[in-house]
């Protein structure tokens, strides 16, 4: 058909603006593609941080404040659970397991946790994963450390080697007359278990027992070998993971435990913390894909002003047309047509640029973030955001289109330039 | 009722127009006619109403009032679509200048007239590319230059002959010519008139030309002044033209 080939060199005559356009279109598609990508996976990631829990324990205060500190290592308990309650509720009848958990110090901007192996038996992730061994195992010695996978890669550790534990978060006060040795390093899980260093709970004990309100008490210092001999067990925990016998329990041992009358705790479900949690995390979420969007609809404002600015110089072109016969309708349906393939062509090559993307980069989003995203092929829900980018694109160029028809029909019998 | 003169390619009967807007030209010609075959010269300055006049033959726009026939058919019947497609198989048309498209080729460019006229291709019975081959040897221009090249790369001259190939392919019957040498110097605007005139008394064809310049008017067979012919308005003003004249 001459007329398709005609509008083709048409297009081909105005083709840098043409290909900035159709640039314009695909990067901001590449963008928007991304953007969701990059929100389910966070969502999926985040979600998939713990699970196999039933109830997480700590002293009361928020639910998200304590998932936050139990489970993303993030913030610091306001508060301490005495030993003496953990005991009380890991012995209830409902009580499949528990998992104490120790916080409060950290290795070179790491944290320490304290724990037991129930830990490495229990702790699940992305839908039930238990977490794994890339060398070495768990606590045989006192002074034995499990290093999440981000820590031994980043400081370089290799089991065997020496670490020292230093008081509190961010503090020049080492816990260095008691070295540690890295007896075992896990495998990567994407969650903040990376980037834990673990160490069993009489470990945190036997570190603090010359330590009186972060200092160590002058003249009292006790040395590694005599820790070795002494009582060693803990005082208080920071939280506890708990695993019900039955799930119909989980409310009742919610509420036993935020009834507790010898000291006030708090038992949350991690599921409706997540939640809760990503509730708040949303919004950020939300403005990114609102950004996103704007950015596409600013393409293809581009797009109809591209168009829109090329409707002078082809005066010419649509008074030829007329001349020959062609209808109003037919110069409107070229530049609809034109808009049309030029949103296509946007769209594929921004769908190209985000899977090239996603190959180039993902190891490197995976390093830095954690954040592992799948490449799939578009879902359903993405295509219909594509086609709905190339319709959106159709429809403004309407504006250009309907301009040119009414053109085309006042300019009558002459060629204007 | 006038008689209806089936030898008329082009009549106009009391006809009135205006371009719609508030400072909408008004046009009003109370009789035209150019026979099938004749060659009509049309002198006219700017501001005459020449192209009100041809977007009214082409069928661009209807009139108001009054009769426009083209071989016969009242365009003021038809709807806007069926004009169009009148225009594009009974009427070819020479612009001034920028006749053609730029990027595409003269070859293109020919065939285009064809794309919205079937009865014309249909006449070429397959051979449309040939035919326009031949009308642009014929109108000396080296088909080495017209098949590949943009149209862009021809000189004013040859861009004015290759209109003429594209107004003359499929034998439209009329042609319309809107101040066609007028991009051209004295020596091309002679050979261009020749080479033309050659091209339509080859096929019979009915052809009106518009220009201001008089000097073209000696080899037609009928010469009219459009400021005696057709009254134009200023509707601001109120005030036509053969008032004022």
């Amino acid at each position: 058909m001459i007329l398709l080939r005609l509008a083709y060199r048409s297009l081909l005559n105005r083709r840098l603006t043409a290909i900035l356009t159709v640039f314009a279109v695909a990067l901001s598609v590449a963008l928007f593609l991304g953007t969701e990508k990059v929100r389910t996976g966070a969502r999926a990631s985040f979600a998939d941080t713990i699970s196999g829990t039933d109830l997480i324990m700590g002293a009361r205060s928020g639910g998200v404040q304590l998932l936050l500190y139990s489970v993303f290592r993030i913030g610091n308990a306001t508060n301490n659970v005495t030993w003496q309650s953990y005991r009380d509720i890991a012995s209830r009848p409902e009580v499949a397991w528990t998992v104490p958990l120790s916080l409060g110090d950290s290795h070179r901007g790491f944290r320490v946790l304290g724990t037991t192996d129930a830990y490495f038996e229990h702790y699940r992730y992305r839908g039930g994963r238990p977490l794994a061994f890339a060398e070495g195992g768990r606590f045989k010695d006192l002074f034995d450390a499990v290093v999440g996978a981000d820590v031994a890669r980043e400081l370089g550790y290799e089991i065997g080697d020496e670490i020292v534990v230093a008081h509190g978060i961010a503090s020049f006060t080492k816990h260095d007359d008691k070295p540690f040795r890295v007896a075992g390093i896990l495998a990567k899980t994407g969650t903040p278990v990376d980037r834990t260093v673990h160490v069993s709970l009489e470990a945190i004990e036997a570190i603090h027992v010359d330590w009186r309100g972060g200092a160590r008490i002058p003249g009292a210092e006790v040395s590694a070998e005599e820790v070795r001999r002494m009582d060693l067990s803990p005082r208080a925990i920071t939280a506890a993971l708990i695993g019900v016998k039955s799930r119909l329990q989980v409310f009742t041992l919610q509420r036993a435990i935020n009834e507790y009358p010898e000291e006030p705790l708090l038992a949350i479900l991690p599921g409706i913390a997540l939640q809760e949690l990503w509730g708040i995390v949303g919004i950020a979420e939300t403005a990114l894909s609102v950004v996103s969007l704007m950015v596409v609809a600013t393409a293809l404002l581009g797009l109809a002003t591209m168009i829109l600015s090329s409707l002078n110089e082809r005066r010419r072109e649509m008074a030829i047309l007329r001349a020959v016969g062609a209808r109003p309708w037919t110069i409107l349906a070229l530049l609809v047509t034109e808009a049309g393939l030029l949103s296509l062509a946007g769209v594929l090559l921004g769908a190209a640029m985000l899977y090239a993307g996603l190959f180039a980069l993902r190891p490197l989003i995976d390093d830095a973030f954690g954040l592992y995203l799948t490449i799939d092929p578009p879902t359903p829900r993405e295509l219909v955001m594509l086609a709905g980018v190339v319709a959106a694109g159709l429809l403004v160029s309407f504006l250009p289109a309907i301009r040119a028809y009414k053109m085309s029909l006042a300019d009558g019998m002459s060629v204007k330039i | 009722m006038p008689v209806v003169d089936e030898n008329a390619a082009i009549r106009l009967q009391d006809v009135s127009f205006r371009w719609p807007g508030r400072s909408g030209f008004g046009f009003e010609v109370s009789h035209l006619e150019v026979a099938r075959g004749q060659t009509m010269f049309l002198v006219g300055p700017s501001g005459s109403g020449k192209s009100t006049l041809l977007s009214l033959i082409c069928g661009i726009v209807a009139p108001d009032s009054g009769r426009v026939e083209i071989d016969g058919e009242d365009l003021g019947a038809l709807s806007a679509a069926r004009r169009d497609r009148l225009r594009a198989e009974r009427i070819g048309i020479v612009f001034q200048m920028f006749n053609l498209l730029p990027y595409a080729s003269a070859l293109d460019n020919v065939l285009l007239a064809l794309a919205f006229a079937p009865g014309r291709r249909r006449r070429l019975k397959g051979r449309e590319r040939e035919e326009a081959l031949r009308l642009m040897g014929a109108l000396g221009l080296p088909s080495s230059l017209v098949a590949t090249a943009p149209a862009a790369e021809l000189s004013v001259g040859q861009q004015q002959r290759v209109a003429v190939a594209r107004a003359l392919i499929g034998d439209p019957g009329i042609i319309i010519a809107d101040e066609p040498t007028s991009a051209l110097d004295a020596a091309a605007q002679s050979a261009f008139l020749d080479i033309l005139f050659d091209l339509v008394g080859d096929v019979g064809a009915t052809l009106l030309m518009v220009s201001h310049d008089e000097r073209l008017a000696g080899r037609f067979d009928r010469v009219a002044s459009l400021t005696e012919i057709a009254r134009t308005q200023m509707a601001h003003t109120g005030r036509s033209s053969a008032e004022a004249a």
